[in-house]
């Protein structure tokens, strides 16, 4: 009884912890989405509060939908997030398969060199890319961003995935050697699919940071056709006055996509723990 | 068709010598198995035999065909693996076919093969499950007809039935001498227990620490191990071996005994000693007697007896099963 009791008092504990950080990490998009719909007074008069008859009002929207260029933006961001996460998704398995599977020289070395990247902001050498992009001419172009998520994206996947590969069943892959098949038909046949969960993690830590981001295409494609959602939402934030209604409707209107990938990774995922073991 | 010749393999990885030179002639049809403790290379000498690891000298010959540089597929082998390491994707029916299709078979006669290997290993009502569906022993059973659809010279075993519990493992290891005795292929099979040596066996490949000790038959090996290693290996519970001085012999260093061959009585014999532990098996008594003379022995007896620990006893070994062993361990004939 009085264990019953204490675990109850426990499971308690652990759920307002967790309902107390849901809250907080909600907070601020759920502030974003209500004043959304909300007239200009009304989002300065009571901020936090639901958007009623008087106060509703869908201007912000109308603003950013008139505004012809933000399904451009939408698409850049798409464009630029889902390439990345593509070619880091790929290569980043591919060095991961290599690093876990084959036995050669400087093996560990080659594997903590990758795994580098994590430790050293991608930022830092923000002068040298641009100068790196402005002499191969891709300046302005999506290609700039697409290379510059891949190369930030791809050291955390090696060592997530290098990790995961070690721990399947040696005897699985040998099994396929034996049945004739190639070193790809492994990777992509027998490799990946079982390593589905670990993609899943991976994408999603990707993801968000790509299309979050302000600074690379601030800095490396500003033009009006290269815009990316994050940096076109800013053209509402002037020096003087801010549109707010469309700045609040355009992060509204970027949360989908990523929402939409992020449901479908998680499927990933949930399908990946509960499919059946090697064994 | 499926004979095997190994010449002088040596297997290293980095500075450790695992493979350190191994010959062995293996002739069509024979059940030959690896035995060896953990370690000792008998699972890197047979992925070496596979092709899955390559040598790093020697020569292996398939057939009579020189098979070191070909890659696993092309050697006419299959392999069953300890932990089954079925395709999870892929139902019974394609695990088995899978192999076949990447050889580029003809689609009839894949089905057949299927049919034919599944018929074999009472599998057809599993054909369009997947692996996750199945008891570990159906598992092992499919990773066999695997093997059997390949229709290979040789097949492989790496410990099969080490992940099954006790009453499989008996019945999967009948079906695997069945199996031998009606497909008549050459087999290789690796295990660190030699009740699976000794009951599926024509040959025994006795492996220690990178070389073979000895080879031969399983009561050849019982009968007259080459050395120590060999005599105390083969043989459950483990032989006996007492230093020869201290028992007053000058024809050895050491000598051995099987527990088999003592018997004991309450009044007289050649070494009186207290029973430390008696263990009642039903068929078989099992004592560990502390002697002054010979000091710790174990002795099995058939059947049932009364006795308990603390009883004192007479042990009497049996004159003519004693083995004498050299200063290096190597057997004394004679």
């Amino acid at each position: 009884m009085a264990k019953a009791t204490h675990s109850l008092t426990r499971s308690f504990a652990a759920h307002a912890i967790l309902a107390a950080y849901t809250v907080i990490a909600l907070f601020p998009v759920v502030v974003i989405i209500i004043n959304s719909f909300k007239s200009r007074k009304a989002i300065f008069r009571s901020p936090l509060s639901l958007p009623d008859r008087d106060s509703f009002s869908l201007i912000g929207y109308e603003t950013v939908l008139a505004q012809g260029d933000f399904f451009l933006y939408f698409q850049n961001s798409l464009i630029v997030t889902v390439v990345s996460l593509f070619f880091v998704l790929l290569f980043g398995a591919m060095a991961a398969f290599a690093l876990s599977e084959y036995r050669f020289r400087g093996n560990t070395l080659m594997g903590l060199y990758l795994a580098l990247g994590i430790m050293i902001p991608i930022r830092l050498g923000t002068v040298a890319i641009l100068k790196l992009m402005v002499a191969s001419g891709l300046v302005n172009t999506l290609t700039a961003l697409i290379l510059v998520y891949t190369a930030q994206g791809l050291p955390l996947a090696i060592f997530i995935l290098s990790e995961f590969m070690r721990q399947l069943s040696a005897d699985l892959k040998d099994a396929g050697r034996i049945d004739g098949l190639s070193e790809y038909r492994i990777f992509l046949r027998l490799v990946l699919p079982l390593v589905r969960p670990a993609m899943a993690t991976v994408a999603v830590f990707t993801m968000i940071p790509i299309w979050n981001d302000l600074w690379f295409p601030l800095i490396l494609a500003p033009a009006e056709e290269t815009k990316t959602i994050t940096l076109g939402a800013q053209v509402f934030i002037g020096q003087f006055v801010t549109n707010w209604n469309a700045v609040l409707s355009a992060l509204s209107l970027a949360i989908l996509p990523v929402l939409v990938l992020y449901v479908i990774f998680s499927r990933q995922l949930i399908r990946g723990i509960t499919a059946g073991a090697v064994k | 068709m499926g004979s095997l010749v190994l010449e002088n393999i040596r297997k290293s990885f980095g500075q450790v010598e695992v493979l350190k030179g191994i010959d062995l002639e293996v002739s069509d049809g024979e059940f030959v198995i690896f035995v060896g403790p953990s370690g000792c290379g008998k699972s890197t000498l047979l992925r070496v035999i596979a092709g899955l690891e390559d040598a790093t000298a020697g020569a292996i010959s398939i057939d009579g065909d020189a098979v070191g540089h070909l890659p696993p597929s092309k050697r006419g082998i299959a392999m069953v693996f300890q932990t089954y390491a079925l395709y999870p994707h892929l139902s019974v029916r394609n695990n088995m076919a899978l192999g076949m299709k990447q050889a580029g078979q003809p689609a009839d006669q894949i089905a057949e093969r299927v049919a034919a290997a599944s018929k074999m290993l009472s599998l057809e009502e599993y054909l369009e499950r997947y692996p996750a569906e199945l008891s570990g022993g159906q598992r092992q059973r499919v990773a066999i007809g695997r093997a059997v659809v390949r229709n290979p010279q040789l097949f492989l075993f790496d410990e099969p039935l080490s992940n099954l519990d006790a009453a499989l493992r008996v019945n999967t290891r009948l079906e695997i001498a069945r199996l031998h005795r009606e497909l008549g292929a050459t087999m290789i099979y690796v295990t660190h227990d030699q009740v699976e040596a000794m009951t599926l066996a024509d040959k025994i490949v006795v492996l220690n620490n990178g070389v073979v000790e000895q080879i031969g038959s399983p009561m050849e090996l019982y009968n007259s191990p080459a050395n120590m290693f060999v005599a105390g290996f083969i043989g459950s519970p483990q032989m006996n071996f007492i230093a020869a001085e201290r028992i007053g012999r000058s024809d050895a260093k050491t000598v051995g005994i099987r527990p088999e061959h003592i018997s004991v009585d309450r009044e007289s014999g050649t070494w009186a000693g207290n029973v430390l532990h008696a263990e009642h098996l039903g068929a078989d008594t099992i004592l560990y007697m502390e002697t002054e003379a010979a000091g710790l022995l174990t002795v099995r007896l058939f059947g049932e007896h009364k006795f308990n620990a603390g009883d004192r006893l007479y042990a009497t070994p049996d004159e003519a099963r004693i083995f004498g062993f050299d200063d290096a361990g190597r057997s004394i004939s004679g």
